[in-house]
């Protein structure tokens, strides 16, 4: 098989080196294993489980064929409560808007609620370079910012971490951020936990901005919802002065009512809590109370392409549980930085190539990095087919392959012409069990497959013949 | 009954041990098997690579070849669920009506969960994951395994995690693929059984290459081999040893 076919670059090569990292593999190994089980668990209580996942899938279905009218009820709503909307057509647009908010307040911090949007659009790097520094709040985030790393999954950006690492980089890189990790600090999760919280403490009680990002947004109301777990999105949403939400267009439900059901799914999905711990709505301003100033950034960055195409479409239905990829087999070897996006694992692999399109080599790998085993669909709790997208998506990378690819094109047709000749076939197949012992142990053709299995021995007959000799 | 049996492409060229295994099986339960010459393979691994053209060709292929029959059994969950689940996709919308993964032909059209069978040996079973998953075999297989006389099912851990085979995955993120067959073969051995059996050769063709590279004392044998073994017949490694 030559380095021609198809999806053969970007993640392959990526997972080859994550595979490697022992210490990487022992920590996602754990961190997945102790998730799914409790996610199981979790989900197994609920008596109504097929059906809050049906009623999810038609919830965000409906709201994505007439998105339209929902993000302008949205728009009204929010208005009409105090708030303020942009429209921001991708992540350069929502950038500025968010840059220049931030500069007219005089403010040179901000502190953040963990959001994948603001990390899609790369906004604190963007921040960064107006003379913003923004401050991560959820504790896994400020172990990747802290760590000057890259998130490795949804939910818990920093599951590639173990305590031991933990412990190191807030002893060593707190200082630079501010209040610095106390002294002879240990790797026990209290101990941590209680580091960070003096850390971030100071900056709850400074900041005069905040940047979120929301789980929903209701058309109805106008009201925006971040189910979180630490208290960090709450400190953040109730504390400064100014409060900046940068989200997805898909995030729109109609009504209050929808609600019902996503806050019992994402959090047994995501955390395996019947609850989460913090649930933060807010609708607008009120005076004397909260933000005085809110802004909402509605970001489309590649989604309205993505709801053209009516098979990937079910991709937008995501509500960024992260289940998928604690199931996932291949994002359990691989890691999460393999997928050379913020979105990693199944849904990245579906979600990325269409929000980025398939030209770059990691782009068009990603929808072949799937056993298409099915386990993330299993668990989806808005039944997103992510097998069937990954089929469609290398059917697009198919399709849209330059000379490069033609090698595999070549003998796919050759092989599939063969296949609907069965006499054709019958006689290769003899050819290749007479010349049996003349064939080499190890053809450069095969090399991906025997670098770490043998090949199946060819028997003396085929099937076809011995049914000839025997049944006829 | 007359049934159609669709060996499968992998079948018919690597494992015909198990075409035939699912003929002596069959005949022994009394249904009249018949081998239409004219078929070759579901599809699939055209399908599942985005070549939709080409598949939908033997898809067209396929559903003319077994058009006479009403029953048609396949000794591979995989290919099962080709038919079943993306054959209407593909325009093709009786066949998938009419065709049976081997374990679901026993229990549910034959009603048979004791198939007679006598393998006295220690067997782990892995449910690949579109016999799992796609169709739902549930503990089909495991509850035909069980009836088996001198057999003894060891329960494998992680049993529905996949092998890591996944058609061209195997190829095309080789590393990843191992990296997971090795997981799954170091579960088996570790049930201490003497046989890894599964209702489909093409995830046994990645684990049992594992298993000869790394020597493990594991003989990895599609269920068809072992429900076709009596007594009067039993299996006889040395005459199917790959
Ligand atoms: S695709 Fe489904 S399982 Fe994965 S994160 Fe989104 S909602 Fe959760």
């Amino acid at each position: 098989m030559s380095d021609t076919f198809l999806g053969m670059p970007a993640f392959p090569q990526a997972a080859r080196v994550a595979l490697h990292n022992t210490t990487l593999r022992a920590n996602l190994r754990h961190a997945t294993h102790t998730i799914r089980a409790k996610r199981a668990q979790a989900v197994a209580e609920l008596s109504d489980w097929e059906q809050l996942r049906d009623a999810g899938r038609q919830i965000k279905d409906h709201t994505l064929r007439h998105l339209d009218r929902y993000l302008i009820q949205l728009e009204q709503a929010v208005t009409e409560s105090g708030g303020t909307v942009h429209w921001a057509v991708d992540a350069d647009d929502a950038n500025r808007i968010v840059a220049d908010l931030v500069k007219a307040t005089g403010e040179s911090e901000v502190v953040k609620v963990k959001s994948m949007a603001t990390q899609e659009i790369g906004l604190n790097e963007a921040l960064a370079a107006e003379g913003i520094t923004a401050y991560e709040t959820d504790l896994a985030e400020l172990i990747v910012q802290l760590g000057d790393d890259r998130p490795s999954h949804i939910l818990v950006p920093a599951i590639h971490r173990n305590r031991a690492e933990i412990r190191a980089i807030f002893t060593s890189e707190m200082a630079a951020w501010g209040r610095a990790a106390p002294d002879g600090l240990t790797d026990s999760p209290g101990d941590l936990a209680e580091a960070a919280r003096l850390h971030l403490r100071e900056k709850f009680l400074r900041a005069r901005v905040a940047i979120s990002g929301a789980n929903f947004m209701v058309a109805e109301t106008g009201t925006l919802v971040v189910v979180e777990s630490e208290g960090n999105g709450r400190m953040c949403l109730t504390l400064p002065r100014t409060l900046i939400s940068v989200v997805g267009v898909e995030k729109v439900v109609p009504t209050w009512r929808d609600l019902e059901v996503f806050l019992q799914t994402l959090p047994r999905l995501s955390t395996a809590e019947r609850m989460n711990p913090y649930t933060s709505m807010w609708t607008g301003t009120v005076d004397g109370d909260g933000p005085q100033d809110f802004h909402l950034v509605l970001l489309d960055n590649g989604r309205t392409d993505v709801l053209a195409d009516a098979v990937g479409r079910q991709a937008l239905r995501c509500i960024r549980c992260s289940a998928c990829l604690n199931v996932c087999p291949v994002y359990e070897r691989a890691g999460g930085h393999a997928y050379g996006s913020v979105y990693p694992g199944p849904i990245g692999a579906i979600l990325t190539p269409q929000l980025r399109g398939t030209t770059s080599a990691i782009d068009a790998s990603l929808p072949f990095a799937s056993s298409l085993c099915g386990a993330c669909y299993e668990v989806c709790p808005v039944a997103i087919d992510i097998p069937e997208v990954l089929v469609h998506l290398r059917e697009r990378v198919v399709d849209q392959s330059g000379a490069g690819h033609r090698t595999e094109s070549i003998a796919m047709a050759a092989v599939s012409w063969a296949l609907r000749h069965p006499s054709v076939l019958a006689t290769a197949e003899r050819l290749a069990t007479t010349t049996r012992a003349l064939h080499p142990r190890r053809p450069p053709g095969v090399r991906a497959w025997t670098a770490g299995r043998e090949l199946p021995e060819l028997p003396a007959q085929s099937f076809r013949d011995w049914w000839k000799e025997n049944h006829r | 009954m007359r049934v159609a049996l669709f060996v499968t492409c992998v079948n018919d060229a690597l494992f015909p041990a198990t075409g035939i295994a699912t003929v002596t099986l069959l005949e022994r339960l009394g249904v009249t098997v018949d081998f239409p010459a004219a078929q070759t393979c579901c599809g699939q691994p055209q399908f599942n690579s985005g070549y939709r053209r080409a598949a939908e060709g033997l898809v067209r292929h396929t559903a003319r070849a077994f058009a006479a029959y009403e029953y048609v059994v396949t000794p591979s969950g995989s290919c099962a669920a080709m038919v079943r689940e993306q054959y209407p996709r593909l325009g093709e919308t009786s066949l998938p009506k009419r065709t049976y993964e081997l374990t679901e032909f026993l229990v549910d059209v034959l009603h048979i969960t004791d198939v007679g069978a006598y393998f006295p040996h220690t067997v782990t079973y892995h449910p690949s994951c579109h016999g799992l998953r796609t169709l739902g075999l549930g503990d089909r297989p495991r509850r035909l395994l069980h009836a088996v006389k001198g057999l003894e099912l060891r329960e494998l851990p992680g049993a529905d995690e996949c092998c890591g085979f996944g058609g061209t995955f195997a190829v095309k993120n080789a590393d990843v693929s191992v990296a997971m067959g090795q997981d799954k073969v170091r579960s088996a051995v570790s049930t201490r059984a003497d046989v890894l059996c599964a209702a489909d050769n093409s995830c046994l063709t990645h684990l049992g290459g594992l298993i000869r590279r790394q020597q493990e004392p594991l003989r990895p044998l599609h269920i068809a081999e072992i429900l076709s073994a009596t007594e009067q017949h039993p299996y006889l490694p040395a005459e199917l040893t790959r």
